[in-house]
């Protein structure tokens, strides 16, 4: 069965992008993908990135979405309403190290809820 | 006096005119207290926004609000996206069905929007923010009973022009705390020129 699938938003294309090799250099089974920058690639975010993101790693499992500044989370909402996909968690915690942490849960194939909870008790 | 297709084509091209001209100072207000980046959002959305409408075939204002507020969401790519997208989005799901909008029907819509921006930024008034701009000309509009040119012209300046003696507790400028006193807020300018586009096209009328 698949893991939890992990999306990293942020401003910028080379952090997210950066965030998502670390994991995958880190963590063996993890299903990640990275929504940075805006359409052409500048600082910003972009609705349709962060869908077709959320889009790819989604499965019955569910997803975690990780987000860095400002307009990265309105969009991240708008774009989990737009999806309306099942399973599909905000997480409210630093990007690089709750990322992490959840890639390290769902390689270990902890549910979604179980990786919520996880990052709950160590960001809270 | 209703609000129609043309009107409402009409003032999504004049805020485009008035972005665009007012880019770099946009850019500039938002160097001061933010990334200094707003112009250039607003100037890339709204410039999506009337290449999307040009040539299109409208039979409600709902239709051309609802294009303009996704174009915006998708191309602008900071927080005014969202933001004046969900604003858009609103008035034209309270719009709809009217093909010639009336004033009530306007007044209610401009409520709706300001509800969902707050909903969407999770701000109130007095956080510097356009909801600022926003939410007085509701309160104005409420207390009249047809559209006013002047009225929404006015309102909408000394709505941004007190944006400068506030302090930010919403957005990047909530960074700078006490220092992003003495700044308009770029957000609340460029609703200033939505405003007044929307004034020039009451005037401009059908
Ligand atoms: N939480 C919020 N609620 C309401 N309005 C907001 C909020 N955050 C920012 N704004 C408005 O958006 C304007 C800034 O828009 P801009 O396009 O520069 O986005 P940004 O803050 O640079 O976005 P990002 O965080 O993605 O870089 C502000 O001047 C303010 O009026
Ligand atoms: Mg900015």
């Amino acid at each position: 069965m698949a893991n939890v699938g992990i999306v990293i938003i942020s401003h910028s294309e080379k952090v997210a992008d950066g965030v998502k090799d670390i994991l995958e250099q880190a963590v063996g089974q993890v299903t990640v993908e990275s929504a940075g920058g805006t359409e052409d690639g500048e600082i910003g975010t972009s609705l349709e990135k962060i869908q077709g993101a959320i889009e790819n790693v989604h499965s019955a499992q569910g997803t975690v979405v990780f987000y860095d500044l400002g307009s990265a989370k309105m969009n991240a909402e708008i774009a989990i309403e737009m999806l309306e996909l099942e399973n599909v968690h905000l997480a409210e915690a630093p990007v690089l190290e709750g990322a992490y942490l959840a890639a390290v849960e769902a390689s270990m194939g902890s549910a979604l809820d179980e990786v919520v909870k996880a990052l709950e008790k160590e960001f809270k | 006096m209703t609000f129609t297709v043309e009107q409402a084509i009409n003032w999504l091209t004049k805020s485009n005119e008035k972005i665009q001209k007012n880019k770099d100072y946009l850019s500039e207000l938002d160097q001061a207290i933010g990334d200094g980046d707003h112009g250039i959002n607003m100037a890339r959305g709204f410039d999506e926004v009337v290449k999307k409408l040009d040539g299109n075939d409208y039979e409600q204002v709902a239709d051309v609000l609802k294009d303009a507020a996704m174009t915006l969401m998708s191309k602008v790519g900071g927080a005014s996206g969202p933001l004046f997208g969900t604003a858009f989005l609103k008035i034209s799901m309270a719009v709809k069905g009217e093909e010639a909008v009336t004033f009530g029907t306007f007044v209610k819509a401009l409520e709706d929007a300001v509800a969902g921006v707050k909903q969407r930024g999770k701000a109130e008034e007095g956080e510097k923010t356009m909801i600022d701009v926003w939410s007085p000309m509701v309160e104005r509009m409420k207390a009249a009973d047809d559209f006013d040119a002047s009225v929404i012209r006015d309102n909408a300046k000394s709505s941004m022009e007190a944006t400068k003696d506030i302090v930010a507790t919403k957005g990047r400028a909530a960074y700078l705390k006490e220092r992003s006193k003495g700044h308009l807020d770029p957000g609340s300018v460029s609703s200033y020129y939505i405003f007044e586009a929307l004034a020039e096209s009451l005037e401009e009328g059908a």
